[in-house]
């Protein structure tokens, strides 16, 4: 019986330890995704077609479709891949990156809908 | 044209592999087929209903709705497949070999046929509600070609629709004493998939790290958007550029249910 306050003892040390580092996690991703960027998609194009984010952090990226109709934001580079209504916005995350060009493009409109994030 | 047959082809093969590989795990199982069809209906009148509400569940959550549904869906799948996988390893044999466990087979077989129904609904619900938005789109929009784009969407939905077809025909062919080592190595395959896929959508949402992104890059290798690529995608969740993250769920959901296939397959002490 000895035993068992040590024990619990070790294991709200172990969890508060958790509970901190998890804590200091969220607090990174937070900061992270504080750097916000805008695309917009009209008439089936991407408006900028370039985009330069910085290289080696998570940023927030906005996609407004300005058109009727939905739209796929694909990038086999990025890994990404999201649908947006007509006219509605979808956020999707993206980064950190390595420095570099990363192609994307509208899967339901892929003759027009091309662009291209810088990392640097 | 060719583009839209593409774009349908892709988002069609992934649902009909699932329900051509379950189609063949399933042959034994009493009245499978009318449980089959009733998933793939519930999976239609699904993707319709995400569809027309695609804009609320993109706006929920803060803009990432959509992930955390895909997500969703793709985890309860993992459960699903995995229950099937261990179940067929423990009572398969025995619905195959010997008649006199099948009475109570026949009870356990509804339980199975409801994971059916579930899985093949899941997945059609994942695949056909993008396709749904896709061909709106095409119809939506005025111009020539809507007809001809059309005719390609058609022409996908056909083309992913046979191919997994052959996959079952194909699987029917194998000798009944490899049938379920095949099928419950395809399963498993599935779902590991399905969970790297879960952790993708998840990590796209800023729920979960990426841990390392990419963590190698074969793209020029094997293309995600070649049809080796696709087809390795939708079997086995072949991905280019996968993130450490989505290693992880791959890795742990292969172990645990493969485990569990052991643990269930293992020799009964008469």
């Amino acid at each position: 019986m000895n035993v068992s306050p040590t024990l619990s003892a070790a294991c709200r040390r172990a969890v508060a330890t958790a509970l901190a580092t998890a804590t200091t996690l969220c607090v990174t991703t937070t900061m992270a995704a504080d750097g916000q960027y805008a695309l917009t998609i009209q008439d089936h194009r991407f408006q900028p077609a370039e985009l330069v984010i910085p290289a080696g952090t998570k940023i927030r990226l906005a996609v407004e479709n300005r058109d009727a109709t939905p739209e796929e934001f694909e990038s086999h580079d990025l890994n990404r891949e999201k649908i947006i209504t007509g006219k509605s916005t979808a956020t999707i995350y993206v980064g950190p990156l390595a420095p570099g060009r990363y192609r994307f493009f509208g899967e339901y409109n892929e003759k027009t809908a091309q662009g291209v994030i810088v990392a640097q | 044209m060719f583009g839209t047959a593409v774009i349908v082809f892709r988002e069609v093969l992934e649902a009909a592999l699932i329900i051509g590989i379950l189609a063949a795990a399933t042959r034994s199982v009493p009245n499978r087929n009318r449980w089959l069809l009733g998933g793939l209906a519930a999976g239609l009148a699904g993707s319709a209903l995400v569809a027309v509400s695609t804009d609320m569940i993109s706006a929920m959550a803060s803009g990432v709705g959509q992930e955390l549904l895909n997500a969703t869906i793709l985890g309860i799948a993992v459960l699903m497949l995995a229950w099937h996988n261990i179940w067929m390893t423990s009572h398969g044999k025995a619905l195959a070999i010997s008649a006199k466990a099948v009475g109570q087979a026949i009870q356990q077989g509804r339980r199975e046929n409801s994971v059916l129904l579930v899985v093949v609904g899941l997945a059609v619900l994942r695949e056909g509600s993008e396709t749904v938005l896709f061909l709106y789109g095409i119809s939506a929009s005025e111009g020539a070609g809507t007809s001809s784009m059309l005719l390609g969407g058609g022409i996908g939905i056909l083309a992913g629709i046979s191919l997994g077809y052959a996959l079952y025909a194909g699987l029917l062919r194998v000798p009944m004493r490899w049938f379920f080592a095949a099928t419950g190595v395809l399963v498993l395959l599935l779902a590991a998939g399905m969970a790297s896929q879960a952790a993708h959508f998840l990590i796209q949402a800023d729920v979960l790290p990426s841990l390392a992104a990419p963590l190698w890059d074969t793209s020029a290798m094997l293309p995600e958007n070649s049809i080796p690529g696709m087809l390795l995608h939708s079997l086995a969740g072949y991905d280019p550029r996968p993130a450490g993250m989505q290693l992880i769920f791959y890795a742990l959901t292969l172990t645990t249910i493969a485990l569990g296939m052991k643990w269930a397959g293992r020799p009964v002490a008469q």
